[in-house]
């Protein structure tokens, strides 16, 4: 009876033992089976937890590629090849890794569209915005760095043109690209510093911003296709009238969209690992030549629209850098989306025809934009690319003015139609 | 009974407490600044890297007219295209297409600025780093003037006066290296300094005056 007491959670035996040392029981609680969750999340709402599925994903198959990967530009691309061929099952371990990087994308491209639909960045979730837009970056740096290791001719030339980027700053430019190279030009040095920053640093800067993202999603609570407060409507216990906890409920509802999701993915690696070029590009079959550029290149199609607005942009006044602004710009802008944002209402169902309009707009111009950076730079092309970078900053900049003029629903007091 | 040791309730000197904070906190800002040099020091290209930055020597002799060889200087690929008298004395015409005719705004020696539409110290070898201006991608060769050329798809059109053409964003340069207007790259192809020691031996990396403009 005398050690009754000691135990807040009422927790028995080990884990009760645990419980008096470690807030097991009471974290468990709090985050997962007592958070409580808008009760009508849609289909939409799938691309968070499956995003956290391909990040084990990719740290799993990752960790177990560099056992027998060689970070020199010497040994570099054989050893991808001896993985694909000799290692026991190293090839579905790589086809794993390089599908999930494009899964990763394509499931965090519609995790930010969700937000946009239904405006899960406005107050008070503007931090939790934030921190995504953080790890989106990273995701890229992680992405690139991750598509040089390789060491094939579209890695080195793709590291090339990355890494320019940055010697068309003014000034500091040329000392600056010899400082990330490490070298006069792309060189093993590079290959052994990306490899560092792929597998140590940046993986552990993602992981923590995953925390920081969670740790901010359960403070301000999910927001939902209604885009309205479910802790505005609390019963006697404080829990929110149309909220279900997160597990058992999301837990399951998760696991459906873990199942579709698993089915597309390996259907991917064991029948299209290379997609038809957009996962894995031909020219990345030949190793790494410093005198051969490639005759197109073209990043990964998760870089593509970025890189379309970066070829849209004329060298002006003698220096390039306009297009490296441009495509900075493209990024940074969607960290100020909260507050670009002034409509009344936060979720497309109650919003007016224009930000419709707009936001079709936006998805059809980022789509075009991608097609773009696919194909050489001539014909229709250009001229596309430049109007797509127009209207992809049009949705961003306007949005002040569009989203306050714009005719807007009444917003119910109690989520809707599950 | 004996005093109790600090100050006394009331006492506590807050702007004495403040000072010595924020010189710590001045003090440990120095010092992380100090503790990062050698790590960010350290991506700086190595004595090693360093060391293979000599000078290239080639021996173009076996050239041909409209042919190019294409070497390593530094890791980076350096064009050496013989061309035809006729090529040579046709390089001014197109002068009002280029986007730096003069080669004022590029990087090359100052003997090689002065040298003329040719930008070159004998004007029948040009010698230049195969690397576009505008993203370090390596242009190809495209030689044949007045005539459609046919490159990664790319029609340079009839009126093309023989040249460079990248495969990247499409940047379009003359045999002597000068980008036409309108074009991603900003730049003129940039010549490194080199010198020859007899007919067609050229030393990449070296000359007898150094200045660059």
């Amino acid at each position: 009876m005398a050690a009754a007491p000691e135990s807040t959670e009422g927790t028995q035996g080990f884990l009760g033992w645990i419980d008096r040392r470690f807030p097991l029981s009471a974290l468990w609680k709090s985050q997962v089976a007592e958070y409580y969750a808008p009760k009508n999340f849609n289909f939409w709402y799938y691309f968070g937890s499956l995003a956290l599925l391909v990040l084990v994903n990719q740290l799993i198959t990752g960790i177990w590629l560099t056992m027998n990967y060689k970070p020199s530009s010497a040994e570099a691309f054989s050893s991808v090849e001896y993985i694909m061929r000799d290692v026991d099952w190293g090839w579905l371990i790589r086809y794993m890794h390089s599908t999930g990087a494009s899964a990763f994308f394509i499931v965090v491209y519609l995790h930010m569209f969700r937000a946009l639909l239904y405006g899960s960045h406005r107050k008070p979730r503007e931090l939790l915005w934030i921190f995504g837009c953080l790890i989106f970056l990273a995701l890229m740096a992680e992405a690139f760095m991750g598509y040089v290791l390789p060491w094939g001719n579209m890695s080195y030339w793709g590291a090339q043109v990355i890494t320019s980027l940055f010697g068309s700053l003014p000034i500091i430019g040329g000392s600056l690209l010899e400082w990330i190279r490490g070298d006069y030009v792309i060189a093993d040095a590079t290959l052994n510093r990306f490899f560092a920053l792929h597998v140590a640093a940046l993986p552990l800067a993602l992981i923590m911003l995953i925390v920081v993202h969670l740790m901010a999603l359960h403070e301000v609570g999910s927001n939902n296709p209604d885009g309205i407060e479910i802790h505005d409507h609390e019963d006697a216990e404080g829990h929110p009238l149309d909220g279900i906890p997160f597990h058992p409920y999301y837990t399951v509802k998760d696991l459906v969209g873990v199942m579709g999701f698993l089915i597309i993915f390996f259907g991917i690696i064991f029948f299209a690992p290379s997609f038809g070029g957009l996962f894995l590009e031909s020219a990345n079959f030949e190793p790494a030549n410093p005198l051969q550029t490639p005759p197109h290149i073209a990043p990964v199609w998760y870089f593509t629209p970025f890189y379309a607005m970066l070829r849209a942009v004329p060298s002006f006044a003698g220096t390039q850098v306009w297009g490296v602004l441009v495509m900075g710009a493209s990024i940074v802008v969607l960290f100020f989306v909260p507050w670009l944002d002034r409509s009344p209402v936060k979720s497309i169902r109650y919003r007016g025809p224009i930000y419709k309009f707009m936001l079709a707009m936006f998805v059809a111009s980022f789509v075009i934009l991608g097609l773009c950076g696919l194909k050489p730079p001539a014909g229709i092309y250009p001229l596309l690319s430049k109007i797509c970078t127009i209207l992809y900053f049009a949705f961003f900049l306007l949005m002040p003015w569009y989203t306050r003029i714009d005719r807007v629903k009444p917003v119910p007091e109690r989520v809707t139609g599950i | 009974m004996a005093d109790p040791i600090g100050p006394q309730a009331g006492e506590i000197d807050h702007s004495r407490r403040r000072l010595l904070t924020a010189a710590t906190v001045a003090g440990g800002a120095v010092g992380v600044a100090f503790a990062a040099v050698p790590f960010i020091a350290s991506w700086e290209p190595s004595a090693r890297a360093k060391a293979l930055g000599a000078p290239v020597t080639v021996d173009a002799s076996k050239l041909e007219e409209g042919q190019m060889l294409k070497v390593s200087y530094r890791g980076q690929p350096v064009f050496i295209v013989r061309r035809s008298k006729a090529v040579v004395a046709q390089l001014g015409a197109h002068n009002d297409l280029l986007a730096d005719p003069g080669s004022q705004d590029s990087t090359q020696p100052l003997y090689i600025k002065d040298a003329g539409p040719a930008r070159a110290r004998n004007p029948e070898y040009w010698v230049g780093y195969a690397v576009c201006t505008h993203l370090g991608c390596s242009p190809l060769g495209a030689f044949q003037p007045d005539d459609a050329y046919q490159l990664s798809g790319i029609n340079l059109g009839n009126n093309w006066p023989g040249g460079f053409y990248c495969p990247c964003h499409g940047s379009k340069y003359d045999i002597s290296g000068r980008v036409f207007k309108s074009m991603p790259a900003p730049k003129n192809l940039a010549v490194p300094s080199y010198t020859f020691t007899g007919e067609a031996h050229i030393v990449i990396g070296e000359d007898e005056n150094p200045k660059s403009g």
